[in-house]
């Protein structure tokens, strides 16, 4: 798919300013920011509100909270974990049931911010090609995180993780993890589009799993507005996602973005001019239209 | 859609889902041999109280880092891309920082998991590893000098640490106080590591698996069978007949040769001895 105009988003600057343009991401980079504060706000200021790090954390310490994907790995491995990391691993599940498994990657996952900048540069400086990788190699690779786990009796994956590298880094320390940070850059920049967090993260693959359930969706609402110019598909890090919710008014399928691997980012929000889109619940139209033939279109 | 297109991206799906499947594969097989070769905890890293042997701890441990931020003295430092052992995972190097040995074991009550053991409650019976005095080539108490520093510092002195007396051959009349660590109190805390005053430690805390003999399980010590028994198992205990000069004896229980109970014709005042004289030469 090619961007024939300079750059996407262009026509939703024009008509809603940059920032109304790029609310979402702005909101997004916030949040992603506001957590590694939080983390570090002990560490650096001696303000403990949040202790550990994304792997497992005390908040105000009362609410324990931990990676269900970490944990599963743990299980795999043979180890039965501890009350405090079940309930903690549990408190998140329902967490991003809610707000959508995927959520973690677009709103939380530290990485996110280094693979879109990436993706920021290879648009801007219209780089093409590279190696193309199957979507649903990420299952693979969680599958494999799994299996291996099982046969080496630890958590193997865990080694070279970079995303639990890179937001344990943060808080303690990064070590030789910038080189981690510096591969999956020069990965996505260079050799394939949305390649880590788009094909072959297995986090983000764990993650879409609570995300088949989730409530809040993007919604294509306003779809008839829709000038096909393209804009949130080329925006879009899981671009699959939006045709069935875009385009399905014909046969019938509903307007929500039902696909478990939408990150919720907003992006496609904020670059439509026409302001088709919108943050929504999953139930939204669930009476006109039938929810089970909205599905991603594999790629 | 007619059969030919059908075959068409059926050999396209497979064809996809091989590569996705070996490339997967390939990297499971490095990664499986690259988990391998970590589960070798490096030896100068020692883990936190409470932590199993280290194959269960890299099953148990989510890497989150809670016991290094719960640890008081920042003994505890998780381990980075590089260090030599699972990334990730909390360790100490005691001779940088040794552990305090907290009463209340925070780091162990802040684990989530149970990758470290709350049934630890007592921090004595924590077994991080074991001191070892590893060279006596250069521990100036083995050159006959009172170093002690080892001993005194070990939070249980005369327990995990001891001092042997030994003979200082060298100088024919000092002695050697030898430190010795005893397996059944040493928690491997590593304050004697940090402590010693070479600029390389003589001794340090190693892994139990590299510090720790085992005897064969089919072995048995005699003396110890013997004890347990309440007398010898095979024949009855027969007093060695020692030839010993006139008026020596061997006292079998406690102080081996003695000359006590023989008769001297001399007593031990000497005034009696000047009595006699004075008597026999009026």
């Amino acid at each position: 798919m090619s961007v024939s105009t300079s750059y996407y988003g262009q026509t939703a600057i024009a008509q809603k300013g940059w920032l109304g343009a790029h609310k979402w991401l702005l909101l997004r980079r916030a949040t992603q920011l506001g957590i590694i504060l939080l983390f570090l706000l002990g560490p650096l200021a001696g303000i403990w509100i949040v202790k550990g790090n994304l792997a497992s954390s005390l908040t105000l310490d009362v609410l324990p909270l931990t990676d269900p994907y970490l944990l599963l790995q743990s299980i795999m491995a043979g180890h039965l974990p501890e009350a405090t990391a079940v309930s903690g691993a549990l408190i998140v599940i329902v967490f991003y049931v809610l707000v959508g498994g995927r959520s973690y990657c677009a709103w939380v996952c530290p990485l996110n911010i280094v693979t879109d900048s990436a993706g920021f540069l290879r648009d801007r400086w219209k780089l093409k090609g590279g190696a193309h990788f199957s979507r649903q190699t990420r299952y693979w690779m969680l599958g494999m995180s799994l299996l291996l786990a099982l046969f080496t009796g630890s958590m193997a994956w865990e080694l070279i993780n970079p995303v639990s590298m890179v937001q344990r880094g943060l808080f303690f320390g990064m070590g030789g993890a910038w080189l981690f940070v510096a591969g999956i850059f020069i990965f996505d920049l260079f050799i394939s589009r949305h390649g880590w967090c788009g094909h072959l993260c297995p986090v983000g693959a764990f993650y879409s799993i609570p995300g088949m359930a989730s409530v809040l969706r993007v919604s294509a609402s306003a779809r008839e507005r829709c000038d096909d110019c393209m804009d949130c598909f080329a925006v879009c890090p899981e671009k699959q996602v939006i045709r069935p919710a875009l385009k399905g008014a014909d046969k019938n399928i509903s307007p929500v973005i039902l696909s478990e691997n939408c990150t919720n980012c907003g992006r496609c929000i904020d670059v439509c001019a026409q302001d088709v889109f919108r943050f929504s619940h999953r139930f939204e139209h669930s009476s006109h239209h039938s929810l089970a033939r909205n599905k991603e279109v594999r790629s | 859609m007619n059969t030919q297109s059908t075959s068409r991206s059926r050999r396209r799906f497979l064809a996809s889902t091989a590569r996705a499947a070996g490339g997967v594969s390939l990297l499971a097989m490095g990664l499986g041999t690259y988990a391998r070769s970590v589960q070798s905890l490096p030896a100068m890293a020692v883990r936190p109280p409470g932590a199993g042997v280290e194959k269960d701890f890299l099953s148990a441990c989510v890497r989150c880092g809670l016991c290094v931020r719960d640890c008081p003295y920042d003994t505890l430092k998780l381990a980075q891309p590089g260090d030599g052992l699972a990334s990730g995972t909390p360790y100490f190097t005691a001779r940088d920082i040794p552990c305090e040995m907290c009463e209340d074991i925070p780091c162990v009550l802040a684990c989530p998991t149970g990758a470290l053991d709350k049934s630890l409650t007592d921090i004595d019976d924590a077994r991080m590893g074991l001191a070892v005095l590893i060279d006596q080539e250069t521990c100036l108490n083995f050159q006959g000098l009172r170093c002690d520093v080892c001993y005194r510092v070990c939070p249980l002195i005369d327990k995990a640490i001891t001092l042997d007396l030994q003979h200082n051959r060298r100088s024919s009349k000092h002695a050697l106080f030898i430190p010795v660590v005893h397996s059944d109190a040493c928690t491997g805390c590593g304050k004697c590591e940090h402590a010693c005053v070479l600029d390389e430690a003589a001794i340090k805390v190693l892994p139990h698996h590299l510090a720790k003999g085992e005897l064969g399980k089919h072995y048995r010590l005699g003396w110890k069978e013997k004890e347990k028994a309440g007398g010898s198992l095979v024949t009855p205990d027969q007093p060695h007949e020692f030839n010993l000069p006139k008026g020596l004896e061997y006292d079998y229980d406690d102080k081996g040769l003695t000359n006590e109970q023989s008769g001297t014709p001399f007593s031990s005042n000497p005034l009696d001895s000047l009595k006699r004289h004075a008597e026999q030469n009026p």
